[in-house]
């Protein structure tokens, strides 16, 4: 019954349940508020097996397409489409979502349907940004989310919990509108069309992609977040609740990456090649740099944001090495990313229910105490350096590959990445989870509960699947990537 | 004899709403202050019966009456329609406020109909002569309003300034329109139109009408440099009067500025156009930044009317029936906006105590979290983040001003409402993250409550479906041009 209509229950359902759960009212109901948020999120994610089941991994063409007009006075479409682009990413934020709620059960105590509310209708804003085929549409979403994840920083966040919203904020507003110039003048030059495969085709002027190219790399440089426009990320990680961490690294940052291959490089191939050094500088400098700023953080959640930004930039180093190796190994890398710094600001997040402290020197001697948690704990560290047989070492691998085939220096500065990470990560590891116990109260920690294990678990299995038997996830992006770059390589200019 | 009858059909609404204002000024002093809800429900019943008059008589093509004074298109009956709505909202949010205050008062029903008064003969004018009418019926009319406070030494002060500055910018009106009549001939705007349209070799005293007239009109709407008058008067006077002030005459400063300008000096774009410019880019500029360093939310709401007054700018001085449209849909959204966010400090306030400091919307979200919800959709609005309406108001006058290549400009505009977000984004924070300092219980009436969910829910319907307040814009527009 539902057949043609999958990707809106993809995004409606989450959002109706986030106002069901909104309905449930003050904290009196807050039972029957989470656990309706558990039943929207899975109804969410079971909404979204079927794209995984009938999906078609040998073509290239958008798949189950839905359109219908919305704003005809602009020609503006409900239309919705996946390719292995979006797909892959439309299922890893249901399921992430299932764990946030899960994540929240217990920590969150204030405002319980508030928060549970907000968490839902973000995923179903996500999943209609990568759904979108409607530049107008995918704007909608695209900001929409800002205001979800603005009220869960700044209500259940840390102490500088107001600055850090406002700066996610006005950071992620200044590129967004910065592309809704863009897509109107984009509406102007396809003849009056804001769907987003025709400006795929649209010829345009080299000045027009340049300043196009800026605007949308500011738009999406802010979100993924690339140096020098990423200092709102570890502020807002910082300060977000752990579920709010979870979501920004593990999807929000996804969007960013995800507009690269939606709008930068298709719309604007020319462009896109004349500045790519400029893209594969920042992207190395990311990898670089600020894999030593994060050898140099106190605070978990700090060094572990870092981190990801250092990861995020192997993501556009990849995109930008315009073949199909480094761009499939930037989406293999969006998704174990998503993984894996999920599962370790959820680490984080037990630690710091138990001791409330982020801070690494106030721990150590943890797996005297935790000898579970700290097992998980390795493995989510080993991957997040890029250990083989974990998931983070695919894609890494794939992008170093890619880089050498273009120039051998690119390969040598990402490279140093896992010199770098496995500095940071483990030395941090290390501090945390082995030495004398000084810290009197982490004598009195307990191990990870049930509900606790099934979150860890859970993502573990995946961390290592993916790392074992990745084929199935580049199976499915393979067509839409080689299709991808076959519109790159053509020049749009009239 | 009926041919001399006939020729006044058209201006029904307005014979029918002058009428009843009569007839409420007879009955209220009769009746006293007991009984005042009857100039109340009067009232709303005028409103909805010039309604019915302007939809039975919907007129879909343009009809000129009167001798080519006033004109019936279906811009003026769209516009008025929105009218008789916004007053009628105004009319709810006002009364709890007004009678805690010693305000609730005959005058203040007989005020506001004949400033409705002015402003439907505003959006039916068709001559100089009319639209100059309309325009000083509805100031005095607001002039009083805003002075009807009489032992406060605010309001006093802020409706002597309000009418000291209003009469100045009469007078540059009058000036340019005088100057434009000395080119033209002619005071009513079709043949002027027709005339300018044919050339014309007194182009120097064109231009300097055209520069008062747009000076004039700067005024009314509140755009920089001609703004100074607006925080004082939105501060100055009663909430409700800055409520009325806030939403309906700016729908009618919106169809003088069509009128004259898209439709009398419709030729003359070249030369106007570059004006409105430099007036959205400064009202944008100044508004949006001095907002931030208030702390008074009327204040701070009225420096936001002079960013969208700016914004609003953007749609008309594309000078296509694409921006007008954009532009009418832009202040209509507005008013709605404005509606609720004015209208919000009304039911936050009880006798004694007004709730216009920003302080005193933190915690919202504890003591009211359905009142926290709706602000919060109308902040988001104003600052044009979807899926709120507001930002559909933007992408409208946005792409009419891209449409005429003028990028720079709809960057610019963009720029500005970034430093916007910021101080609605701290409305909302002070509603969300901070614990209230107040706690004393929120005491509104039900029919305000109601009124209030539908104005903040509005917001989000339209949001998620504009598509029909768009299309009636493009028709009002397209229908009468």
């Amino acid at each position: 019954m539902f057949g043609q209509s999958i990707l809106s229950l993809v995004i409606w359902v989450p959002i109706l349940a986030g106002v069901a759960v909104l309905a449930t009212g003050s904290d009196r109901n807050a039972v029957l508020a989470r656990w309706i948020a558990l039943a929207g999120a899975l109804l969410g994610l079971v909404v979204a097996v079927p794209l995984v089941i009938g999906f078609d991994t040998g073509t290239s063409a958008m798949q189950f397409v839905e359109k219908a007009a919305w704003i005809p006075a602009f020609n503006i479409h409900y239309h919705l489409g996946v390719d292995g682009i979006s797909m892959p990413l439309v299922l890893l934020n249901s399921f992430i979502t299932v764990l946030v709620v899960i994540a929240g059960w217990q920590v969150i105590q204030d405002k319980v349907a508030q928060y549970m509310a907000a968490f839902l209708i973000m995923s179903g804003l996500i999943n209609g940004v990568f759904a979108s085929l409607d530049g107008i549409l995918f704007y909608v979403f695209f900001e929409g989310m800002l205001i979800p994840l603005y009220l869960i920083i700044g209500v259940w966040g840390g102490p500088k919990r107001v600055y850090a919203a406002f700066k996610f904020f006005l950071y992620t507003l200044l590129g967004s509108l910065l592309m809704l110039v863009s897509m109107i003048y984009l509406y102007f030059q396809s003849g009056g069309s804001f769907d987003i495969q025709t400006w795929h085709t649209t010829t345009l002027g080299m000045t027009a992609q340049t300043l196009m190219f800026f605007a949308f790399l500011l738009a999406f440089g802010v979100k993924v977040p690339m140096w020098p426009v990423h200092t709102w990320l570890p502020d807002a990680h910082v300060e977000a609740p752990t579920g709010g961490s979870v979501v920004l690294a593990a999807v929000t940052l996804k969007v960013g990456a995800y507009g690269f291959l939606r709008f930068i490089l298709p719309i604007l191939p020319d462009a896109s090649a004349e500045h790519a050094w400029f893209v594969i500088a920042l992207s190395l400098i990311a990898v670089a740099y600020i894999g030593l700023v994060a050898l140099a953080q106190s605070d978990m959640k700090k060094l572990i944001a870092y981190s990801s930004i250092a990861h995020m930039g192997f993501v556009t180093l990849g995109f930008f090495m315009f073949n199909p190796l480094g761009v499939e190994g930037g989406l293999v890398q969006m998704i174990s990313h998503g993984f894996v710094s999920a599962a370790l600001f959820l680490c984080i997040g037990v630690m710091y229910d138990r001791l409330h402290s982020r801070q690494i020197k106030d721990y150590g001697g943890l797996v005297n105490k935790m000898p579970l948690f700290a097992a998980f704990f390795m493995l989510f560290a080993m991957a997040n350096v890029g250990l083989p047989a974990t998931s983070g070492f695919v894609g890494e691998f794939m992008v170093i590959m890619a880089a050498t085939q273009v120039n051998f220096w690119y390969a040598f500065v990402a490279a140093t990445t896992l010199i770098l990470g496995a500095s940071y990560t483990l030395w941090m590891y290390k501090r945390v989870v082995f030495g004398e116990v000084t810290n009197p109260h982490v004598e009195e920690l307990t191990d990870i509960n049930a509900r606790e294990i099934l979150l860890l678990g859970v993502l573990a299995v995946l961390v290592l699947a993916m790392g074992l038997y990745p084929k199935p996830f580049t199976d499915v992006m393979h067509v839409s990537v080689v299709d991808l770059l076959a519109h790159v390589a053509q020049s749009k200019l009239p | 004899m009926s041919d001399f009858l006939t020729q006044f059909t058209p201006a029904l609404p307005e014979i029918f709403v002058l009428a009843m204002v009569s007839l409420i000024l007879v009955i209220d002093a009769a009746v006293g202050d007991s009984k005042r809800y009857i100039a109340y429900v009067l009232s709303l019943a005028t409103l909805a019966g010039a309604a019915f008059l302007t939809v039975r008589d919907f007129s879909t093509m343009p009809v000129l009456a009167l001798g080519g004074l006033f004109i019936d298109d279906p811009l003026s009956d769209v516009l008025k329609l929105f009218l008789y709505l916004t007053v009628a909202i105004v009319l709810v949010y006002s009364r709890d406020y007004l009678r805690q205050r010693g305000l609730y008062k005959g005058e203040f029903f007989v005020l506001a109909l004949f400033a409705l008064l002015g402003m439907m003969v505003m959006v039916s004018a068709s001559h100089f002569l009319t639209l100059y009418m309309g325009l000083e019926l509805l100031s005095l009319s607001l002039y009083a309003m805003v002075a009807l406070q009489r032992d406060s030494s605010v309001a006093t002060e802020a409706a002597m300034k309000y009418f000291v500055l209003g009469a100045l910018a009469s007078g540059m009106l009058l000036y340019g329109m005088s100057m434009v009549y000395g080119v033209t001939g002619s005071l009513a705007l079709a043949d002027m139109a027709q005339i300018l349209a044919d050339g014309t070799d007194l182009r120097i005293p064109l231009v300097f009408g055209i520069v008062f007239i747009v000076a004039g009109l700067a005024f009314k709407l509140g755009a920089v440099p001609f703004h100074m008058w607006v925080p004082d008067v939105y501060h100055g006077a009663p909430t409700a009067m800055t409520l009325f002030i806030g939403s309906a005459p700016k729908i009618a400063a919106f169809a003088l500025v069509v009128r004259i300008l898209g439709q009398g000096l419709e030729s003359q774009v070249a030369e106007w156009r570059d004006m409105l410019v430099i007036l959205a880019v400064l009202s944008m500029a100044v508004g949006n930044i001095a907002a931030i360093a208030q702390t008074n939310l009327k204040r701070m709401l009225a420096y936001s009317t002079i960013s969208h007054m700016g914004f609003m700018l953007l749609g008309i001085l594309a000078g296509s029936q694409n921006g007008y449209g954009s532009a009418m849909f832009y202040v209509l959204v507005y008013a709605l906006m404005s509606l609720g966010g004015f209208g919000m400090i009304l039911l936050l306030s009880r006798a004694g105590f007004e709730a216009d400091q920003l302080d005193d919307f933190k915690g919202l979200n504890r003591r009211s979290p359905w009142l926290a919800f709706l602000m919060l959709l109308l902040m988001f609005s104003m600052a044009g983040v979807p899926p709120t309406v507001g930002f559909y108001a933007k992408l409208a006058v946005l792409q009419a001003v891209v449409e005429i290549g003028y990028v720079w400009l709809a960057v610019a505009a963009v720029l500005f409402s970034l430093v916007g977000a910021f101080y609605y984004l701290r409305i909302v924070k002070l509603m969300y993250f901070d614990a209230p300092h107040d706690t004393s219980p929120i005491v509104t009436s039900p029919d305000t409550r109601v009124i209030m969910s539908a104005n903040g829910l509005a917001v989000l319907a339209l949001g998620i479906l504009p598509q029909p307040l768009m299309t009636v814009c493009v028709y009002a527009i397209g229908a009468s041009f």
